[in-house]
Formats: structure tokens, sequence, C-alpha cells
């Protein structure tokens, strides 16, 4: 999965933008009101590349909350709920696939 | 081991005070992320998938328990418990904070440690043999060169902003277990028909997307000349190097386009004019970092007391001690390799309390040196015989005395998809599921020396190019694939791995090595015929036949 | 963009000018390569003083036949994290024997002046205020220097065997 940033993009289904937290790193969304969160529940879903590049470039004027922001594929749920739209994404919200060691 | 002095501290804390600004500035908003980037990434400081992640180094290897205790307190306190040791004798930290990060680097430099140039476009931490100055097979203690190469590429005007990224790696025994051939420069520290010591020097080596061997541009480079010859290869390729493209700006790609004799013509001629300047090496300067390295006060011991014989008896520790202990250049003591490779345990991991146990028996029985070697173990160098037996005893008892050394479940693997930006594919998961088939280490043991390494992504830092089989993970349509190569290795016999096949799949990976495996088990001329040499013997052909015919 | 020399914010005593632009008589002034080696041997006759920008992808060695007529020499960082100029500085000081003022320009930041003075440069012309105004804090940060280079500080390897941390920089 070549380095998101890096992708041309394309939009076939629904995305949102995620970036991580300049303070520690930690994964976040972009959200409806144009705030970040850790919850991508709370992450503002677009479907057309018009509307993500729209919402990818309001999320890269300030460097100072989320670093690297980049438009990622989400997965909707029949109840709307969103998950993450492939591996990568899986491994950024949910950790490593192994368990760590202890 | 080498004692800093009061100027390397002075450095440090100086470094530390220095990245604090940079944090506070970054955290302010004066400095961009832009800028902010290549300034952390100096320091050892990378963003990941889910967090920062800090790249602490171990010069040329060498750790002492005091420097890695203090490694336990900042996974503990800073961190998830747990480092990773990498391929280039470095340590790594994964859940660190940023704004925690200035505190974690002013108590690793306490100890002496630091990230300084363990990333970014500069000379990076210099590798050696982690059996340095134990091992009969060396001619000098390599860390000797490295310390002085350490202290010259740190924080060096000129170059700090190179092309890109510059590995150095030496090896002073004939042996070479630092994969000189596979890095920017290599340097095998040898002597002449007249006894002095000098370097042959290989350069435009290297792994990646564009792998190459390293080419010979000097057999004998007297020692002392060391810096100022360096000196003139890192201004060569400081000002002709590229820089329109990031995946041609290694020197291997300079080297290789313009030819390793013209390549040499270039740096000889900027050597002529440098060679007996500022850097020429007296033998005073010589003397004073050798005499900086303490080395341990050996008792006259005998080779295999009746302790080891009695211990030996005990089939478990046998098992061990033929696997992980090697002989040493002072009798009556062993090099003793510490697996960070239990079965089905992410490869090259250490929990802190480990680390701690670690510490404690290299105080104990090793004189307090702990080695760090690019195949992700741990080592104690120096440990007498009489001792093995209560050394295995505790190592067994912190679950670090697997005897898998160099088989085939003592795998290589880069962090991969699991934690780095970077990875299309992940690697550690793959090589606990093939570490598990082969979790009958007697079936391991059958098998012999076998190096499997596994990168998730082209930047090969799981070194797939050199391994016996090669891994390397690539992305297809949103899925994890797997190229496997055959043939690789990073001694002194450095080659390139032949690709196998088509690339399978993430599920069928570990059936296609275990396919690999008995193939070379049919194939083999006999029990002494390992498996590196089976393929040199064979090619990768007969393997692709029967491999492929079952997938 | 203010300029610093030898610690101190100075007013810029050259006059950078395009290349299309008419040389303004009796100024100093700051000019492109490839005007000057167009007009090297006009510019010999010229009553005031002539810099030059020298690019950081043309061989430093080239510049050693106009040496005599510059009063200025400017090295390019297109980007700072480009670091040609360092090699080309330190060539100048070291081997042609450059002795006049010697120019950074382009993307100068805070984190890159002491690598700058390390490798000889005497002036530099800064991309942020802010960053002129730390000068003197961000060079000196260090006061151990484990390398020779151009500037005279001692290097480590040689001064451990003085066993002494003064008269590491004054």
């Amino acid at each position: 999965m070549a380095a998101p940033q890096q992708q041309k993009l394309k939009v076939n289904g629904p995305v949102a933008v995620t970036a991580n937290r300049l303070t520690d790193g930690a994964v976040v969304w972009r959200t409806r009101d144009g705030g970040w969160s850790v919850e991508l529940a709370d992450a503002a879903v677009v479907t057309t590349a018009d509307a993500a590049i729209a919402l990818l470039a309001e999320a890269g004027k300030r460097d100072l909350d989320a670093v690297g922001p980049y438009v990622a594929p989400v997965l909707v749920g029949a109840d709307g709920a969103l998950a993450p739209g492939n591996l990568r994404e899986r491994i950024r919200v949910a950790g490593p696939t192994f368990e760590l060691p202890q | 081991m080498y004692a800093y002095d009061e100027f390397d501290r002075a450095f440090l804390a100086e470094r530390v005070a220095e990245f604090r600004d940079q944090v506070g500035r970054r955290l302010s908003g004066a400095l961009s992320e832009d800028e902010f980037k290549p300034l952390r990434l100096m320091n050892g400081v990378y963003l990941q998938l889910h967090a920062y992640m800090l790249r602490v180094a171990i010069p040329y290897g060498t750790l002492s328990a005091a420097q890695l205790r203090r490694m336990a307190h900042v996974a503990r306190t800073y961190d998830r418990g747990y480092g990773h040791f990498t391929t280039r004798q470095n340590i790594q930290f994964n859940w660190i904070k940023l704004d925690e990060l200035p505190e974690a680097m002013a108590s690793l430099a306490e100890v002496g440690v630091h990230g300084i140039q363990t990333s970014g476009n500069c000379i990076r931490n210099v590798t050696t043999d982690q059996w340095a100055a134990a091992t009969p097979e060396e001619c000098d203690d390599p860390r000797i060169w490295a310390e002085i190469l350490r202290q010259y590429s740190t924080l060096h005007p000129e170059f700090t902003y190179l092309p890109r990224k510059f590995k150095i790696a030496i090896t002073a025994a004939g042996h070479d277990r630092a994969a000189i051939k596979v890095h920017d420069v290599g340097l095998r520290l040898h002597r002449n028909e007249a006894g002095e010591l000098g370097f042959e020097v290989l350069v435009g080596g290297g792994l990646g997307r564009t792998p190459f061997v390293g080419k010979s541009i000097r057999d004998f480079l007297p020692a002392r000349e060391l810096l100022s010859y360096i000196e003139a290869i890192m201004r060569v390729y400081n000002q002709y190097g590229r820089r329109d493209n990031i995946y041609k700006a290694r020197i291997k790609i300079l080297v290789h386009e313009i030819g390793a004799e013209e390549f040499s013509k270039a740096v000889e001629a900027e050597w002529a004019a440098i060679r007996d300047g500022a850097l020429h090496l007296t033998d005073e300067m010589i003397a004073d970092i050798r005499a900086r390295f303490i080395y341990p006060a050996f008792a006259a011991l005998e080779n295999e007391p009746a302790v080891l014989a009695e211990a030996l008896k005990d089939s478990r520790f046998a098992t061990w001690h033929r696997n992980s202990v090697q002989a040493h250049k002072v009798p009556g003591y062993s090099i003793v390799t510490i697996s960070l490779k239990p079965v089905g345990a992410p490869p090259g991991d250490a929990t802190a309390d480990q680390m701690d146990v670690v510490a404690d028996l290299a105080e104990r029985y090793g004189f307090g040196e702990i080695r760090v070697g690019h195949e992700q173990n741990l080592c104690l160098p120096h440990v007498a015989q009489q001792d093995l037996p209560a050394l295995w005893a505790a190592l067994d008892a912190a679950g670090l005395a697997t005897p898998n050394v160099n088989l085939v479940n003592d795998i290589i693997a880069c962090p991969g998809l699991d934690y780095c930006a970077l990875a299309n594919a992940r690697a550690i998961p793959v090589a606990q599921e093939i570490a598990k088939r082969f979790s009958d280490l007697d079936r391991a043991r059958g098998v012999g020396r076998l190096h499997i390494n596994i990168s998730g992504c082209i930047n090969a830092c799981g070194h797939h190019h050199v391994g016996h089989i090669g891994i390397l993970g690539v992305e297809k349509n949103g899925q994890e694939f797997y190229q496997i190569t055959l043939g690789g290795r990073a001694d002194e016999h450095a080659q390139l791995g032949t690709l196998l096949g088509p690339a399978v799949s993430y599920e069928q990976v570990p059936g296609l090595i275990e396919d690999v495996v008995d193939t070379y088990l049919e194939l083999r001329a006999g029990p002494q015929e390992l498996f590196i040499d089976t393929v040199a013997r064979l090619g990768v052909e007969p393997f692709k036949e029967r491999v492929y015919a079952s997938h | 963009m203010p300029l610093i020399e030898k610690g101190e914010i100075v007013a810029d005593a050259y006059i950078r000018v395009p290349d299309e632009e008419a040389l303004p008589e009796g100024a100093a002034v700051l000019i492109g390569i490839d005007r000057f080696l167009a007009e090297a041997d006009g510019l010999k006759g010229r009553q005031a003083p002539v810099g030059v920008i020298w690019p950081n992808n043309r061989p430093i060695a080239e510049i050693e036949p106009y040496l005599g007529q510059l009063s200025l020499i400017a090295l390019n960082f297109p980007s700072f994290r480009d670091g040609r100029a360092y090699s080309q500085a330190r060539l100048l000081r070291e081997r042609l024997g450059w002795k006049g003022p010697l120019r950074a320009i382009g993307n100068v930041l805070r984190d890159q002046f002491l690598l700058m003075e390390r490798s000889g440069f005497d002036q530099i012309d800064a991309a942020k205020t802010a960053d002129a105004e730390a000068f003197d804090e961000a060079t000196h940060r260090y006061t151990v220097f484990y390398q020779p280079a151009t500037d005279q500080r001692p290097s480590l390897l040689r001064q451990r065997l003085g066993r002494t941390v003064s008269g590491v920089r004054s």
C-alpha cells in the first residue's frame, strides 16, 4: 500500500481524511466541524474526488494539530457505522495484527 | 567498552537541549512540519502509522549493562514496555510521544546513548561485527575505527544534508558478520605483508529498490588515512550524487552510472589534495581512542572446565551450547548469542524485563558488556565457560534461551505494515507463522543453517535480497503478496537472491517456505551441504518446479 | 531577508540585479552566473564591486580564473535539504584560497547556521527574521566539535590529546 500521501486521488467509494496528531502521533480523523477526532465515527465522509480534495485542502491549511493528512477509504455499514477501508487503515485504527510483547 | 568523556557528555547534553528547543518551536508553530521533519529525523524520530518512533543508536553494537537498563527504563516510562532491535545495531521504541521525547532523550543521554544520525540524509550509525574483540578471527578491534568514524561523522557540517542516507560498515574478521558488501561504504580491515593495518574499501553496495554488491575501489588504504579517504568519498558524493530523484540518490547509483573506475578516480583526485591535512590520523590520536576502550580483565582459565563437561550431560543445555555458544579468543571463555527469536514472537523484540535480565546477567557473567548484531539477536561477548550452565539456566527462565541461532526460525524481519508508514505488507506475522511451522527445533536443526529475511517493502530494511530465502512484501489491488528469492547471502561471499517465481498471497507464504525447505532436504548432496550451497549448486529451477507444482 | 555578518544583522551593501536589468552605476552588485560569465571581461573594468551567485550544480573549481575580479561569492541553498553548497564553500576556502566574503543564500534557516559557519560562510542571508535574530543562540549551542572543518575550532580528535575543554570557542 504505497504511502497514501503519494497516491493520485481516485475516489470510488466513501473516503475520509486522516492524519497523525502532532503531540503524540495518534491516528486522527477530520471531523465535519473542521476539527480532528481520534474516533473514526466522528469522521467527515465524502464520496467524490472534488469533495475529498476540498476536505484535504482544508485539513492541510494548519499543520499544528495534525500532521501529514491524506485521503483514506472507509466502509459505511448498513447502520451508518464507519470502518477502515483497507488493511493499512485497519492496522492504524486497531494496532498491530499480532500480540504485542508484554 | 568505550568510555565516553566529558566532551561526549557535554555534546550530548547540548544536542538534547537543541532538540528540546526544536520540539518547542514545532509545538509553537515557529517550525512547519516540512522544516521540522529533517531535524527530528536527524535525531532518530520518525512518525509511523500509530505513533512517533524513536530509533536509538547502539554504536558498533556495543552496550553496557547500565545503558541497556536505561533502555528498559525508557521502554517502561515512555513507551509500552518493550523495544525492537533492528538490522542496523539500533533499538526502536514504537509508541513514544513527541512532547515526551526530549525527556526520554535526556534520560538516555545520561548514559551516553542517543538517536543522533539514526535517520536523515547523513552518515548513519557505523556498524560492525558483534563479536569484535572476542572472536579469534580478527586482526584488530574494528570498533576502534568505527569509533573514529563515529566522532568524525557526528554533526559533520559538510555532510549533514547529503543526497541520501549513508551507511558504513566495518569488519576486521575474514568471516564478515557486518554485511559490508551491501553498504554504501564497506571497510575490510586487514594486514598487508608488512603487517600494517589497512582497509579494503568497497563502495556502492546496498539493498533497497536497486540492490548492488559493493565494488572494491582500493585494496589497501593505510588505516591512518581512513578519515581523509572517507572525506574524499563523501565530498565526491555530496557534489555529484543525484538529487533529482530520491530513488536514484544513493551513492550506489552514482557509482553504477559513472562506473567504479571513474568514481575511484574522482575520489583519488580529491584525496590527493587532503590526505596530508587535518584528517591525517597520527599514532597519538589512534592510541588515544584505543586507550579509551576498556577490555575485560580475563582470568587464566582452561577450555572446557569440568563444570561445563558435567552440564553438557543435560541434553537441553547441550543443545543450546551447540547452537548459541562460539569460540572466544581467550582460553576458558566463550561468546554467547542470546536469541531474540523465541518461536512465535516478533523477531528482535525484547521486553523491558528481559532487557533488565540481560543487563544483570551481563554484569554477573559477562564483564557488563552486551552486543547487538544485525541479525536482531543479542550477544554476551565474554563469558567464562565455567559460568555457562548458570547463565543458561537464567536465560532459559527468562525465555531467552531458544536454541535457534542461524536456524530457519531465526528470521530477520522489518517492522512491516504493522508499524511502518512506508510498508506495503506485513512482515512480523509472516515471520511468526513460518517460525511456528518449524517449532520442532529438532526439525529446524536437521535443516541446518538457513537465513530467512523478510521486508515489508522495497526499501529492504529486512535485507530480503541477501537472505538465503528472501521474502519481499508487495501490494496488489489492496492485497498483500510476497515475492520469494533464493540464494542471497550477506557475508564475505555476498550475493543477491534470485527470484523463485510469481508472488504468492499472505496465506500461502508459510506453506511455500516449507516446500522450499522440503525440496532442499530432498536435493541436498548430504547433511553437510547447507541450503545456500544446494541453491548455489543447482540454481533455483528445481525449487521452482517443485514448489509451484504444489501451489 | 536579513543579512548576518560576523554575528550581527547588517545592511546589505550589494544590490541583487536580475540578468535583464542594467547594472546601476557605481553600486556594488550581486549578479547571476550566466550574466557574469557572459560579461566577465567587460566587468573587469568596473569601478564598483561585483559579486556572483554561483549555482550549486556547477563545479566550484571553475570559478578559479575569476576570483581576482570578485568581491563577493554567494552560494545557493535552493532547499535547506540540498547540501551541495557546503562542499563548494569548503573547497573555495580550503582549496581555492578564497579570503573574501562568502554568502549563503536561498532557503537558509537557523538550524543550519552553525553548519554554514563551520563550512566557511561568513555572511548568511537568513530566510526568516526570527531566525536571524536567533543567530547567536543558534551558533553557540555547541561547545564540542568532533571533526576539523573550515572554521578554526579545534577538532575533538586532536583536542582530547590536550585534555582541556577551554579554548573550544572564545
